[in-house]
């Protein structure tokens, strides 16, 4: 455990240290912002669609929320892509085989190194609609249902993206293989509107669709499970492709 | 061989044996490398003793790269075993690494840490308990001279500066065996001269293994030399006795150049070549050496002796011997005999 701590705050300094995660993060605060405003500006206009079944919390925050994902989308495989094929790249992978860490131990490590950023996208995404407290009540439940929601699909995106990093070199590649990769489960949505069985075993797989009732503020323990199980298949096979490399 | 083992007496070996085994730091044994169809490395047997600095020789592609990730743990051989330090790498992976520090061709730096954050970091991976780190931080940072950079970016010191953060890595958590990879490539005259001088001290300490394609830096470091040859270990020995190992010609050139007759005359002498302008090679008998001799005779006779000097066979001709295509089969052959 305390090597996992170790290569984690490392991995996190260097995320922070690279421009990257400070553009990612103003990109993403600058277009969070500017949906949040227009759909403040939406919910003030309009008050006579408001009843009592749709609140700020949830026109603003699941709108917010429910916006955020397809930013994360796009994001998460350009802070994923680095974490193996470029340490692969300058051959700094070295360092961390010829330690005495184990597989496990560098995979999980990287993975909470990463984890530091998506709190702190995470703590973006909070901070604004929390703002409204100044002025109104909010549903904080609700709020915290869809942040919670963020993280664990967060998390997916990450552990997929780690994955197919440590498949290649080349970190534009990873980059562009993950969001495929991350598309098309996404999309898998799609194919969940069909009827019968293969519909509902599309719905179950599809990424969206777990984040859909925490949007909500609907705790179900089921898409908890699924996002968990995601990312560990992912980080598993991490470890799998890391162990096939040195043989 | 392995006959010969099992059926040896075993109580005149115990002794002996004890006493190495305490001493081996690294033991490979058999060790083969296959990438598909082509073998990298073949059946490659490697012991290490306890201050011991090791030269892995060979022309490119012959596998020393190969060897050394293998006995890192970075690679996993296809046949054989490496024991560091008495500990399986294999069936104990974490407490073999534990004995070793490893520099591989790449410095593995993150340009983007100082140097301080970089060795921190290698220190709490290799296990060096958090109250110590700050010590052995300082003790790395001296011995490979980087106390004047420690607060600057890794990515904007020189490539030299670069190998000795690299090496500094590698030996920042004392380990019993450390392994350079060409630690010496892309360095400037001087920095050559530094990190020998390194690496000479840490062979005071450590075992060290270290590869590398120019002749005089194995020369200069090393107690001992392995050449490699496509995958295969051709020559393993001491590296003192390839130079002292005697002479079998010894080359003279005269400027007046002197009587046939009397240049057979010396004792030792068995032959002679005339090879032209003034220059005689005498192939001797073993042992001895008729140096002196010519000397007296050539003062005595004015031939003007300008050059005389036993042909030692050095590293350098005992490499092109082993590595050269068209004379290693006899070679490899002769070796394995004496072996």
């Amino acid at each position: 455990m305390p090597t996992v701590l170790t290569i984690a705050g490392t991995e996190a300094r260097r995320i922070f240290v690279s421009p990257l995660a400070w553009a990612v993060l103003a990109v993403v605060q600058a277009i969070v912002g500017f949906i949040f405003l227009n759909l403040l500006l939406d919910y003030a206009g309009h008050p006579a669609d408001n009843d009592q079944y749709v609140g700020m919390s949830d026109y603003i925050g699941g709108g917010l929320y429910g916006f955020a994902t397809i930013l994360l989308l796009l994001i998460m495989p350009l802070l994923t892509m680095r974490l193996f094929a470029e340490e692969r790249k300058t051959g700094s992978l070295t360092l961390l085989l010829s330690s005495p860490a184990s597989l496990i131990e560098i995979v999980l490590g990287k993975f909470l190194g990463l984890g530091v950023f998506m709190l702190a996208t995470l703590a973006l995404m909070a901070l604004m609609p929390l703002t409204l407290l100044a002025g109104t009540n909010l549903d904080l439940g609700r709020i915290g249902a869809g942040l919670f929601g963020l993280l664990l699909l967060m998390s997916a995106f990450g552990s997929a993206g780690l994955f197919v990093s440590t498949l290649t070199k080349e970190p534009t590649i990873a980059a562009v293989v993950s969001f495929g990769l991350l598309l098309v489960v996404w999309l898998f949505g799609v194919l969940g509107t069909r009827s019968g069985i293969v519909g509902d075993v599309f719905t179950y797989l599809s990424l969206i669709g777990h984040f859909e009732n925490l949007r909500r503020g609907i705790f179900n323990s089921a898409d908890i499970v699924y996002y968990l199980l995601f990312t560990m298949l992912f980080l598993w096979l991490a470890v799998l492709r890391l162990d096939s490399e040195r043989a | 061989m392995a006959a010969w083992v099992t059926t040896a007496p075993s109580g005149v070996k115990t002794t002996s044996e004890d006493l190495m085994e305490n001493d081996i730091l690294i033991e490979a044994r058999a060790l083969s490398r296959r990438y598909g169809a082509t073998a990298a490395v073949s059946d490659l047997n490697l012991t290490l003793r306890k201050g011991e600095i090791l030269g892995l020789l060979g022309p490119n592609g012959a596998g020393k790269s190969t060897t050394m990730k293998m006995l890192a743990g970075v690679l996993a051989p296809t046949g054989g075993s490496v024991r560091i330090n008495g500990i399986s790498l294999s069936a104990d992976a974490r407490g073999a690494k534990r004995n070793l520090g490893y520099l591989p061709e790449q410095p593995p730096v993150y340009p983007e840490l100082t140097v301080d954050e970089y060795l921190r970091y290698c220190a709490g991976l290799h296990g060096v308990a958090s109250s110590a780190r700050a010590a052995a931080m300082q003790r790395a940072k001296q011995s490979c001279g980087l106390t004047d950079v420690a607060g600057r970016l890794i990515g904007n010191l020189s490539k030299g500066y670069q190998q000795r953060v690299g090496i500094a890595q590698a030996i920042i958590h004392r380990p019993a065996v450390v392994i350079l990879d060409e630690p010496t490539v892309g360095l400037d005259p001087i920095q050559i001269r530094e990190i020998r001088t390194l690496i000479k001290e840490l062979g005071e300490e450590h075992s060290v293994i270290l590869s590398s394609h120019i002749l005089p830096e194995i020369q200069a470091v090393c107690s001992r030399v392995m050449i490699i040859n496509k995958g295969h270990a051709v020559y393993s020995e001491p590296l003192k006795e390839a130079g002292t190992e005697g002479f079998s010609t010894v080359l003279a050139t005269f400027r007046n150049a002197p009587p046939v007759s009397s240049l057979g005359s010396f004792a030792g002498v068995k032959s002679f070549d005339a090879l032209g302008g003034g220059q005689v090679r005498f192939h001797l008998a073993d042992g001895a050496d008729p140096r002196e001799a010519i000397a007296d005779a050539a003062v005595r006779g004015s031939w003007g002796l300008i050059e005389l000097r036993a042909e030692i066979r050095t590293l350098e001709e005992i490499f092109v011997v082993l590595t050269s295509g068209e004379r290693l089969e006899p070679t490899a052959s002769t070796l394995k005999e004496a072996a």
